[in-house]
């Protein structure tokens, strides 16, 4: 048996669609074969899956919940993805968003009892958004004046920054009528970010759009966004042209962090109300899959973060229904992404497999044999 | 502090660090040949659950040893699949290995105890200590290096190996100019595809074993984020190390080192909230990698082989 493979003249458009479909449905068979394995009904197992996640109206109001921080997430990755900034940190900065948030709500706003709650909302959102948008330009001045890894960096932030949240409502912020219970007190309501009637979706959903709008408009249309666009390509180039890497590093990481930060407060002012166990429970690693799987474009981000979070609510409810691991969920997530990155070589090269005898092919061009 | 308590907290120094040290030199096997693996953290915590069930239930440490490497060289084979021959994304490829290796090993951990139930809480086989005839004996480094688990005394053979064969042997001459130079390395006739993958795999192996450290000796048994970012600071030690296992062992002792400290000033009833304590690996990490980077630049040394990420296909021009 020989494999060819020859590279496309141009990426093939029916399996660019056809990719992320496959992928799914190779994940899914995946995930059926360890299901079998622990003697689980994959299909009832799936289907129990899809109707917790989008069966009902309130299982889609959950699913919402759920994607507004991986939209939020998912576009800060992405944002940074697009110059080849790895940041892996969202977690961390979505985390310090949560902090502040959370500080200014417990600290800040009994004293402006005054104040109209717009503007209380809007202080604590800028705190949000400073807070993640600070901790991110820690990598990101490492990173453009020492050129420090900055996949190493922004994941070891993750790590004390959650380690700080956990020493916060155990420690100093502790609620002291709490009985013990590991969290701050409740935020007076007029700083909860107002929900959807009748469901927990909050205002953070339409920060996520506004987010996504900016960045679509930013890139498509302005001479910035074409200039994010060459450092991601081709740095070199970017150089040579004049283009400020180092500015560009600082800009795109205060705002990426930003918007994680702005994940963390919507986290904590539109869902829980008080800063507790829950704020980390991983959107800022399933947001590197959905910037990802969305090809960091904006509105493709914004669809995948609601399938993913499907994932993730299906996840839940499968724990609670049939005394399943939730991590089923994680571990879908990871096989779909192996299945679209290996399924991105058969988008830009045509692979054969001739078996038995194979005939020589005179090499053309670029197209030579690579036979194993 | 007295002598022996110096001479302790040593001993827990090596200990802590021995299953960095084995993550680190297989990914600096792995990084020479021009592969970046950023699975590590995902194949140490499924090497780490798999090692543990592996022994609990056939009763022995040295299957879940077994198990534990060969975890990881099938999560290496998996890596070496996507990135060589699929040419996919070394970077998320790697990325995606750490989120699906932590679901699959919290999966599995919920799984994999006796009758199907989970196995948090399990007590099983571990490794014990085993002083070294004669050499226990010495003055400080008797109790400090030679009063261990066989595995910390394994790590011992590897870096000086590990040394040997990158610096001084055929092999490891081919496995450093594929990294550095692939298109070179192919005009010499080295099997470019055939190198990566084997290094990819026994980086992923030895992975593995040092992740079994962690189950079946360091801490035995099984928790939900047992390996708590080894995986991770492992990468950052190869930066650290230059790609260099001598330097790698040095990586290792300063980690364990903070380790020992963090623990003693537990024991000792510090008034510094543990949850600072717990900082102190990651904040290290971060200087110390800071500082070399800085050390190296300034010196215009560039540690990292040139090629390190770099898929590599004969038919397209470099």
């Amino acid at each position: 048996m020989r494999i060819r493979i020859e590279k496309r003249l141009t990426p093939s458009r029916t399996l660019s669609a056809l990719i992320p479909i496959v992928s799914l449905l190779l994940a899914l068979i995946a995930g059926g074969i360890l299901l079998k394995a622990v003697k689980a009904d994959p299909i009832k197992t799936y289907k129990a899956m899809a109707l917790g996640a989008f069966g009902s109206k309130y299982a889609i109001s959950e699913t919402l919940v759920k994607a507004i921080p991986l939209m939020l997430c998912g576009l800060a990755v992405s944002l940074a993805f697009r110059m080849l900034f790895w940041n892996i940190g969202a977690e961390g900065q979505l985390a310090m968003g949560g902090i502040a948030a959370a500080g200014v709500a417990l600290f800040v706003s009994p004293r402006l009892a005054n104040a109209p709650v717009w503007a209380v909302l809007l202080l604590i959102a800028a705190a949000g958004f400073l807070a993640g948008a600070l901790w991110a330009l820690i990598p990101a001045l490492l990173k453009a004046y020492v050129r420090v890894n900055e996949i190493i960096t922004t994941l070891m932030l993750n790590y004390i920054s959650i380690l700080m949240v956990e020493y916060l409502f155990y420690g100093p912020w502790k609620d002291p009528k709490g009985y013990g219970f590991p969290g701050t007190a409740e935020f007076p309501p007029a700083t909860w970010l107002p929900r959807f009637a009748g469901t927990r979706v909050h205002l953070g959903l339409v920060f996520a759009v506004l987010a996504a709008l900016s960045i679509w408009l930013v890139l498509a249309r302005t001479k910035w966004g074409y200039e994010i666009r060459v450092i991601g390509e081709n740095p070199r180039a970017a150089a040579y042209a004049g283009i400020n890497i180092v500015r560009n590093i600082l800009l795109i990481m205060f705002l990426s962090g930003g918007l994680a930060g702005l994940a963390g407060m919507a986290e904590v002012t539109g869902i829980a109300h008080r800063l507790t166990k829950g704020l980390t429970v991983g959107y800022g690693f399933t947001a590197i899959i959905v910037a990802w799987l969305g090809k960091l474009n904006p509105w493709a981000v914004l669809v995948v973060a609601i399938l993913l979070a499907g994932l993730l609510v299906g996840g839940d409810q499968i724990q609670i229904t049939m005394g399943l691991p939730a991590s089923v969920a994680l571990i879908l997530q990871g096989a779909i992404l192996f299945f679209m990155l290996g399924g991105e070589m058969f988008k830009q090269y045509d692979v054969h497999i001739e078996w038995g005898q194979a005939r020589a092919t005179p090499a053309t061009g670029s197209d030579e044999e690579a036979a194993q | 502090m007295t002598a022996a308590l110096l001479i302790s907290m040593l001993a827990v120094t090596i200990r802590a660090g021995t299953s960095l040290l084995y993550a680190t030199i297989g990914e600096i096997y792995t990084e020479r040949s021009g592969v970046l693996n950023l699975g590590l953290e995902g194949m140490m915590l499924l090497g780490a659950v798999s090692g543990f069930a592996a022994a609990f239930h056939s009763k022995s440490v040295w299957v879940g040893v077994a198990a534990a490497i060969a975890v990881g060289g099938l999560c290496g084979l998996l890596h070496a699949f996507l990135t060589i021959t699929l040419r996919s994304n070394q970077t998320v490829t790697g990325l995606a290995l750490t989120i699906f290796g932590s679901g699959l090993a919290s999966f599995l951990g919920q799984r994999l105890g006796p009758n199907g139930m989970p196995l948090v809480g399990q007590i099983g086989p571990r490794f014990e200590r085993l002083p070294v005839p004669v050499l226990s004996q010495l003055p400080v480094v008797g109790r400090a290096l030679f009063q261990q688990d066989v595995l910390v005394y394994a790590s011992y053979l590897f870096v000086p190996i590990a040394w040997y064969f990158l610096y001084k042997t055929r092999p490891g001459l081919h496995l450093r100019a594929v990294g550095e130079n692939p298109r070179t390395a192919d005009a010499m006739g080295i099997h470019v595809t055939r190198t990566r993958y084997l290094y990819t795999i026994l980086g992923g192996m030895l992975v593995g074993l040092g992740s079994a450290h962690l189950s079946l000796a360091y801490t035995p048994g099984w928790t939900e984020g047992l390996t708590g970012g080894r995986g991770w600071i492992a990468i950052a030690m190869v930066i650290f190390a230059t790609w260099d296992p001598v330097r790698a062992w040095l990586g290792a002792i300063l980690f364990g080192g903070i380790n020992a400290i963090q623990l003693r000033m537990q024991a000792a009833g510090t008034t510094i909230p543990a949850a600072f304590l717990h900082m102190l690996p990651f904040i290290f990490t971060i200087v110390i990698l800071v500082v070399i980077t800085w050390w190296e630049t300034f010196r215009k040394r560039v540690g990292a082989p040139a090629a390190l990420g770099l898929p590599y296909v004969r038919e397209e021009k470099g």
